[in-house]
């Protein structure tokens, strides 16, 4: 039986939503932690609820509800069904649920739970509701087998695969169950999960799911859609913020063969919020290439549009100007003023972050085909639902009458929050009435994104004579992530950049945070672990140049400051609480390893930081070799995560390096600048993503286990790695990197 | 027309011969394991073999390769007992995260693996340029060595 086909087509009745939990966007979640569908009796196979399909031969299909974008959702969440279902792993295979979503009378609402992954919570957001599913699963099929049996429930139990009775000495398998068990009602209550202790799978080495199909060619990205009669389309973006096409010769483009169609695509007015990123001239075409060729004989006259007097240069000057005057105070914690008044000594420093691009490797792409009264969308996104809302706003269709099937996707990195892309395919196969593919080329993704804001950060902290932090300061001029957002009041515009409960709050007496808003035509969104990037890399190099100047040792200063364990109160992303000995706690242990405060060769240098990450720890030691002509070798690496409890530590340490690694490379070489109101870089030769040369062999990554309840990994690794690198540059060289990228600045 | 052959069987390409090798794979013959990264041969997500040669295809016009032999993804394994020994070593090292750039990435290490059999660190940061958005890059290293110590092990003749 199609297993998929069922999952579509069924209704779902109140009483089935018996979970409820909000997702990162914060909407409402109903779940459904088990659905007892009809057996179906064509084959023998059997569907235990939306998630689980238990084969003949005991072979076990368990559902995956969301988007995989790299970060291992796809094997960990099957992981926790297994577990609490008791069967063995090498029994599993998993299927990618599409998007599933319902109508009621207040809206629509999740068919298979909340699907969309960022923000680190793809796996904490259903560590329980998997969980449940898999143990609601058991629990019917003991009872089924109970039921046979004519004994209690509880004289049975499972081995895995099995129902056994140890006092009848019997012993039934799970696929010989499934229609008892299909006939039987839910329980009012969940059942009793797993103790960690118990866990078998959950918690040890597994490799990902996919990874032989992926090694041999054979998985499918978004990318890689063929439909029949699929026709292909690129768009000619408009190369200034907010420009639009004047006009346009398209009779060149159209001898090209294999062009089929050319039209103009509209954008959102200036000001207005993005359902698409700009105007632009759309082909289609019988292949991509063509399509491509068609672009390139386009010839357009743009209007320039009101931002065409942007560039980095004023940003810069803008931010710096800011500075100089006051902004708004959104944290006001003790007697600032007077702590700094106060303050033996007061030292002052400034750091700028740059614009950077998410350029996942998958450039964007969407398949939609759009008739009259329906639509189906297969792409590669980490907010599905958004997917619908996009291809609802370009179509007029219905949104449940949009069927959305989304892929594994080439990366993530928080650009595919947002769904322009789909919105842009719908329009194009609306307009062509045919099944089209659109494909980005790398110069429309680097050119057309959501960049991770750019600012010029003060950090000022007023010491006492021991050398302790009495008064601390930052201060922000930016572009906020908040941008053309409906709803959005200005004042709300910092919350985006500045976490007011990040360390050191509760731990420095007196604290003040201070924002200005500096408004550039430059469209910004999430990038990987949001202000997390900038904050670290700002407040880790501040702590070593606090210790530095007042004679303390970094890695001392540092653990005097976060202190013991306690839980302090955090009411931002990841809370509700931060413990800063976690901090301590890895920090020890990464300069451990790294055997800091040894005796170092000339031209080496080590340097530390750590970070608090939406719920997450983690820290780095990093060694590097500046020679005098100042070439950075990066010698040692080592990296440290905290996350709890690490459900799937093969996935848990790949994250940690991956992000290290992202980290890295952005702080070497990553910026994104504006000139006459257009981006400048288009590619990787302008936007040269590090290789395998700049890291070293001597690259250890470690998870140290806390307690029982994981936290998120996706974004945890790559905040403490920049300041670590550059903490290291300024103990090998005696030179701080206060803006990045670094890229030139140790040539002498 | 092109004639050439792809993981050994003949094929013919009649279309526009400036366009790259890359869309004909994936937009003639449905060989999507090639991947689309950049279109300027910086990222190497396209690696495929021409005549047992690593080379980017995005940056390949179809007009250069008539004649000649091309090996893909889907084709890297033929003749090997299961997989080719650096698709093992992927596996063992489990290296994927996303996965988009692997496929590239492994055709440009088989590569490698038939020049200098035993690659140093050093033979690998000069050699393997492929980008990784993921950064997988310290698996990488690791399934690159155990790529080359299953080669000499299998004896097995990498093309």
């Amino acid at each position: 039986m199609s297993a998929r086909a069922s999952w579509v087509s069924d209704t779902v009745t109140r009483r089935q939503f018996l979970v409820s939990g909000t997702t990162v966007a914060g909407a409402f979640v109903l779940g459904i932690p088990l659905r007892v569908a009809g057996a179906a009796d064509d084959g023998g196979d059997r569907q235990l609820g939306f998630f689980i399909e238990i084969k003949a031969d005991g072979h076990v299909v368990i559902g995956t509800n969301q988007p995989e974008i790299g970060q291992g959702v796809r094997t960990a969440l099957p992981m926790l069904v297994a577990e609490e279902l008791d069967v063995e792993w090498e029994s599993v295979s998993i299927k990618l649920m599409p998007l599933g979503i319902v109508k009621t009378a207040d809206g629509y609402t999740w068919k298979y739970g909340g699907q969309g992954v960022g923000g680190s919570t793809g796996l904490t957001s259903n560590w329980d509701f998997m969980r449940e599913v898999g143990a609601t699963a058991r629990q019917q099929l003991i009872r089924a087998a109970a039921s046979r049996w004519n004994v209690s429930p509880d004289k049975c139990t499972t081995e895995p695969g099995y129902v056994v009775c140890p006092t009848l000495g019997e012993k039934l398998p799970y696929a010989d169950l499934i229609a008892d068990a299909a006939a039987l009602d839910l329980p009012e209550e969940s059942p009793p999960l797993k103790n960690v202790s118990d866990h078998r799978i959950v918690g040890k080495k597994h490799d990902t799911i996919d990874a032989r199909d992926i090694v041999t060619g054979k998985t499918k990205y978004g990318i890689d859609t063929r439909e029949p009669d699929m026709r292909f389309a690129v768009i000619a973006r408009s190369p200034w913020l907010n420009g639009t096409p004047k006009s346009f010769d398209d009779s060149s483009a159209r001898e090209i063969d294999g062009v089929l169609d050319v039209f103009e695509i509209q954008g959102p007015a200036p000001g207005e919020p993005y359902q698409i990123l700009a105007s632009g001239v759309a082909v289609v075409a019988t292949s991509t290439w063509a399509a491509i060729k068609g672009r390139n004989a386009l010839q357009i006259e743009w209007d320039k549009g009101p931002n065409a007097g942007d560039s980095s240069e004023k940003f810069w000057a803008e931010n710096a100007t800011m500075l100089d005057g006051d902004g708004q105070i959104v944290l006001d914690d003790g007697e600032f003023e007077a702590g700094m008044a106060g303050a033996e000594k007061v030292i002052t420093h400034r750091y700028e972050i740059p614009l950077v691009s998410h350029a996942p490797l998958e450039p964007q792409n969407c398949y939609a085909f759009v008739e009259e009264n329906r639509c189906h969308i297969i792409v590669p996104t980490q907010m599905p639902s958004g997917a619908s809302r996009s291809a609802a706003w370009a179509t007029g269709i219905e949104r449940e009458n949009i069927r959305v099937d989304f892929t594994r996707a080439g990366g993530g990195f928080g650009r595919r929050l947002t769904n322009d892309y789909v919105a842009e395919a719908a329009l194009v196969s609306k307009q062509t009435g045919w099944p089209i593919q659109l494909q980005w080329t790398r110069e429309d993704d680097i050119k057309n994104d959501f960049y991770r804001p750019g600012g010029l950060h003060e950090m000022r902290a007023g010491l006492n004579t021991d050398g302790e932090v009495v008064a601390w300061t930052q201060r922000l001029a930016s572009a906020s992530k908040y941008y053309r957002r409906p709803n959005m009041p200005d004042e709300n515009l910092w919350q985006a950049e500045l976490y007011s409960d990040d360390f050191p709050r509760r731990i420095v007496p007196n604290m003040r945070l201070e924002y200005f808003h500096n408004a550039i035509g430059v469209p910004r969104g999430s990038w990987r672990a949001p202000a997390h990037t900038a904050n670290a890399f700002v407040i880790q190099s501040f702590l070593d140049e606090i210790a530095h100047e007042t004679g303390q040792d970094p890695l001392q200063f540092r653990v005097d400051l976060y202190g013991d364990e306690r839980e302090l109160e955090y009411g931002g992303h990841g809370g509700p609480t931060f413990n800063p000995g976690r901090l301590t706690r890895l920090i020890k242990f990464v300069a451990e390893r790294i055997d800091y405060g040894r005796d170092l060769p000339n031209g080496h240098g080590i340097g530390l930081a750590s970070h608090f990450t939406f719920g997450g720890y983690a820290a780095h030691a990093i060694e590097v070799k500046v020679s005098d002509a100042g070439d950075l070798s990066i010698e040692r690496i080592v990296a440290a995560i905290d996350c709890g409890y690490a459900v799937h530590p093969n996935a848990v340490e790949a994250q940690l390096q991956g992000g290290t690694i992202d980290g890295i490379s952005t702080a070497l070489g990553l910026e994104i600048t504006v000139k006459d109101g257009q981006i400048q870089q288009s590619n990787f030769h302008d936007y040269p993503l590090a290789r395998i040369a700049t890291f070293p062999s001597r690259f250890e990554a470690h998870i140290l286990p806390y307690d029982e309840n994981p936290t998120g990994v996706g974004e945890m690794g790559i905040p403490s790695a920049a300041p670590a690198l550059t903490n290291a540059i300024f103990n090998a060289t005696g030179k701080r990197i206060r803006r990045l990228p670094i890229r030139d600045q140790l040539k002498t | 027309m092109i004639s050439f052959q792809v993981n050994s069987e003949d094929v013919e390409f009649d279309g526009d011969d400036s366009t790259p090798l890359l869309w004909v794979l994936r937009d003639h013959f449905n060989l999507t394991g090639t991947k689309f990264g950049c279109g300027i041969g910086q990222c190497g997500a396209c690696t495929i073999h021409v005549d047992g040669k690593a080379q980017r295809s995005c940056i390949t016009p179809v007009s250069t390769i008539n004649s000649k032999s091309i090996t893909t993804i889907e084709g890297l394994a033929d003749g090997h007992e299961d997989l080719h020994p650096v698709q093992e070593a992927w596996l063992e090292y489990d290296v994927p995260q996303c996965g988009f750039c692997q496929a590239g990435q492994i055709m440009a290490t088989a590569d490698l693996l038939q020049q200098i059999p035993e690659p140093s660190d050093d033979d690998i940061d000069n050699n393997i340029t492929n980008i990784c958005r993921c950064g997988t890059y310290a698996r990488i290293r690791k399934a690159i060595h155990k790529a080359a110590a299953l080669q000499a092990e299998g004896g097995d003749d990498v093309s």
